[in-house]
């Protein structure tokens, strides 16, 4: 097959110019230019919410744009639906994996476009010969008859990709497709783009992880607001302009002063290992302080506070409460022993839908509102409304149905349903993802409230102006590892661009890392 | 803030919520008014005709309550007919002996044992409790027709028939007694207790539930076990009402309990329900018994009436799940 050359002289194959997108008030692009040139890997990054997926999904037929326009190899299109998109050869991996984990490689890759025998029936071994064809081309080596669901991660990845690969599209769009594939899976991804590349396809890779936007990319694009901040080849960029485009002026940190904090720590953590997901972390948290814990979804820091909790099984290593001992096994024995846990998940994890607003909040709290074995009604309505004034909750009142709240006051009752329970420790991952501003301010100023009555508070964010604005300290987990710790008191600037820096640094340049475990985890290049 | 739009809607859903709630006694008063009507020649109305159904009533109504707990808690027990006949089957041999105290004590014994195996098995294999206990019918049922050999064995003692069958407290069938005493401490205990909270927020999300210290496995081996020696209580009723046990008692009653819940506003799915519901449901489904008898159908087009009407229910159930 005869391959394109990527040079400048070479029209883009994917030309998108001025492109707006509002979403009832907010706008998510403000007009962007993206120019996608033949055989090439261009990088796409920002911070949550900075446009990337609305972008993609105008790119892949799923939006369509407010103004702006489209043109594939010059000739302007408009994209209606998806399908539409995949016919002028846009091809798209998710980041949830659209996979059967139930059914093999080749029954996937040809999924509701199975090739048939004669009589009409499906024709399994047409598949896997084919999708033999398809990895080979690819590099990879997996048996097409294999289970999807016994795969590793990674294999499944490419999986995902030869399955868009059968139509032979000319333009590949990947998001987030290395957030839970280990070191080497990644360079086994990187081997198939770069093969890819080599035939002529374009790719859009999207990623938090900028190294290896860095490590992988022709060009970079970098998002903020909904406008394009930042757009060259990979030689003209470096990390620290890509990090200062994503993040705006330096120093957005409050100065929120040193607190009060006692010497003594709440809760101590050594050497806490958990399969590959947590090699070895070691921390504490003091009474009156709150530790957040910064790090790239697969870092580690959901099951870092997960084994906190009690609800990983397999945890080695030793957590110390005041200074004893403690085995925390279940988030049963977790809440005895004073330890409240706020999930990721709230949908999923947190709220249960079809109760009240009060069932919600005293979930935890039943045994301790009873006279003589009985439930206090009076008890109930007291403690309910304390929890709903605390924490500003808007509600018609404690006997409305949760889910007619909006997500930032079904969070608020979540975490009012940890505090309620009065626990001298309280964790929580990621608890404004995805809820207003508003209530997010609120939140935040009970959470630290909380801390500076005492209690020790573990706060885990994607937000790193949050982590900032909210933490004495901030542990910056690595792959497993804690890379860097990051204090107030320590003279070190709590700002999110010093954060983000933090986060993506090569390992080698951490001259200043307090806290990293003995060893050197392997090179992540 | 609250717009007059969305003060409404909340207002009419509130509303909605309690039209749904009450939409059972609704339904048990047009039913009564029906067959009071169609069939006052025919003595639906008479002390006796009303009389009986509550008694015919009593069992499914107490095993009625233990569902209550175990739907709530987002599992399903259908091994309570095999439960009632091994219970009955037991006492029976034991009050042979002459033993009433150690009849009792054995026949909840056995609903004790096969609930916690069933919760056990739920709980600690995670094998659904659909078909945890779909396997323990088949081995109690068994296991009662192994004990006494198929043989029906009859119960003589008079104390044990006053008591568990044919006696009056005043002018009450102490029947109505029983129920009313499970129906009122099975209310308090799910309204009322933290126990009650705990069974509800393991059912509406289980994983909420756990995250927040909720003993979840405990919560539903305890509803479990509930729910067997709810079913060897209606074994015992049974057994000094007809005055003998059989293997084939209860065989007829699962479906009438699962009716009889989900009527009454307990959802299949769990995190929902309602004891008080459970037992006007319990009668619905007795008058319809009673009723469908008296208008002279069939026992066959009866089961098949049954079948419509849990179907009818589940629909019910399914559409306010999704509301």
């Amino acid at each position: 097959m005869a391959t394109a050359v990527p040079g400048p002289a070479t029209e883009p194959v994917l030309e998108a110019r001025d492109l707006r997108k509002q979403f009832g008030g907010v706008t998510a692009l403000a007009g962007v230019d993206f120019i996608l040139h033949p055989g090439s890997i261009h990088g796409l990054v920002g911070q949550n919410g900075a446009g990337k997926s609305t972008l993609v999904k105008i790119l892949n037929g799923v939006h369509a744009p407010d103004a702006g326009t489209l043109a594939i190899r010059g000739e302007p299109v408009e994209l209606r639906s998806a399908a539409d998109a995949q016919a002028r050869g846009i091809a798209m991996v998710f980041q949830e994996f659209s996979l059967v984990s139930t059914l093999t490689v080749a029954q996937n890759v040809f999924l509701g476009d199975e090739p048939r025998t004669p009589r009409g029936l499906v024709d399994d071994r047409a598949a896997e010969e084919a999708t033999h064809g398809q990895l080979a081309e690819l590099g990879v080596d997996i048996a097409p008859s294999a289970i999807v669901g016994r795969l590793p991660v990674g294999a499944q990845q490419l999986v995902e990709i030869a399955k868009a690969m059968v139509r032979r599209p000319s333009i590949l769009i990947l998001d987030e497709p290395t957030a839970s594939l280990t070191h080497g899976e990644v360079e086994t991804l990187f081997g198939v783009l770069r093969r890819l590349r080599s035939r002529g396809v374009s790719i859009v890779f999207i990623s938090h992880h900028l190294n290896e936007v860095l490590a992988i990319c022709d060009e970079v694009t970098v998002l903020r607001d909904g406008r394009v901040m930042l757009t060259g080849s990979r030689e003209d960029l470096s990390l620290d302009r890509i990090v200062v485009a994503m993040t705006g002026t330096h120093g957005s940190a409050v100065a929120g002063g040193v607190r009060a904090i006692s010497e003594r720590a709440a809760l101590e953590v050594r050497d806490l290992r958990l399969g590959t997901r947590v090699d070895g972390v070691s921390f504490s948290v003091r009474h009156g302080e709150v530790l957040g814990i910064a790090g790239l979804l697969g870092s580690g820091r959901t099951s870092l506070l997960r084994a906190v909790t009690g609800l990983e099984p397999r945890v080695d290593g030793t957590i110390l409460l005041d200074g004893r001992p403690v085995a925390v096994d279940s988030p049963v024995r977790a809440t005895r022993l004073g330890i409240a846990y706020v999930p990721e998940d709230r949908r999923r994890d947190g709220i249960i839908e079809g109760q009240s607003v009060e069932a919600n909040l005293l979930l935890s709290v039943w045994s301790r509102l009873t006279r003589y074995g009985l439930i206090s009604g009076s008890a109930v309505r007291a403690r309910a409304r304390e929890l709903i004034d605390q924490l500003s909750v808007r509600t018609s009142g404690p006997t409305q149905p949760i889910q007619q709240l909006s997500g930032g006051n079904q969070q608020k009752v979540v975490v009012g349903r940890a505090l309620a329970l009065e626990p001298g420790v309280l964790l929580l991952d990621d608890p404004t993802a995805g809820i207003d501003i508003a209530s997010r301010r609120e939140l935040l100023a009970r959470i630290r409230a909380f801390a500076d009555a005492g209690h020790a508070v573990v706060l885990v964010s994607s937000e790193l102006e949050e982590l900032g604005d909210v933490c004495d300290r901030v542990l910056v987990l690595r792959r497993g590892r804690v890379a860097r710790t990051i204090g107030r008191a320590a003279g070190d600037e709590l700002s999110e661009s010093a954060l983000l820096a933090a986060i993506h640094a090569d390992p080698e340049d951490d001259g200043s890392g307090s806290a990293g475990s003995a060893s050197r985890p392997a090179a992540v290049s | 803030m609250t717009t007059p739009t969305s003060r409404l809607t909340a207002v009419r859903r509130t509303f909605d919520g309690r039209l749904s709630d009450y939409v059972v006694y609704l339904g048990f008063i047009l039913i009564f008014a029906f067959f009071a009507i169609a069939l006052h020649d025919r003595g639906f109305l008479t002390p006796e005709n009303l009389g009986n159904i509550g008694r015919q009533t009593a069992m499914v109504s107490i095993m009625a309550v233990g569902m209550t707990f175990v739907l709530s808690a987002g599992e399903i027990d259908l091994s309570i007919g095999s439960v009632v006949a091994l219970a009955a089957l037991v006492a029976a041999v034991v009050l042979r002996a002459g033993q009433p105290i150690i009849a009792v004590v054995a026949a909840l014994a056995v609903g004790a044992a096969v609930g916690l195996t069933n919760g056990l098995l739920t709980t600690r294999l995670r094998i659904p409790s659909f078909l945890v206990t779909l396997g323990m019918l088949g081995i109690v049922s068994g296991l009662a027709r192994v004990l006494t050999d198929l043989e029906p064995v009859p119960v003589t003692n008079e104390t044990w028939a006053f008591i568990f069958g044919s006696g009056e407290l005043g002018p009450i069938p102490i029947l109505l007694v029983w129920t009313a005493v499970v129906v009122i401490v099975g209310h308090v205990v799910y309204r009322h207790t933290p126990f009650g909270r705990h069974v509800l927020a393991t059912g509406g999300n289980r994983t909420a539930a756990r995250y927040s210290g909720i003993p979840t496995d405990r919560i539903k081996v305890a509803t479990l076990v509930i729910s067997a020696m709810a079913a060897a209580t209606a074994g015992m009723l049974y057994a000094g009402r007809l005055q003998g046990a059989r293997y084939t008692l209860g065989e007829q009653d699962l479906i009438t309990v699962i009716a009889a819940t989900a009527i009454g506003g307990t959802s299949l799915f769990g995190g929902r329900g309602s004891i008080v519901g459970a037992l006007i449901g319990s009668l619905i489904m007795g008058m319809l018994n009673n009723g469908l008898l008296l208008m002279g159908l069939s026992v066959s087009e009866q089961i098949i009436a049954r079948g419509v009407i849990i179907i009818v229910a589940v629909a019910l159930s399914l559409r306010e799940a999704r509301a």
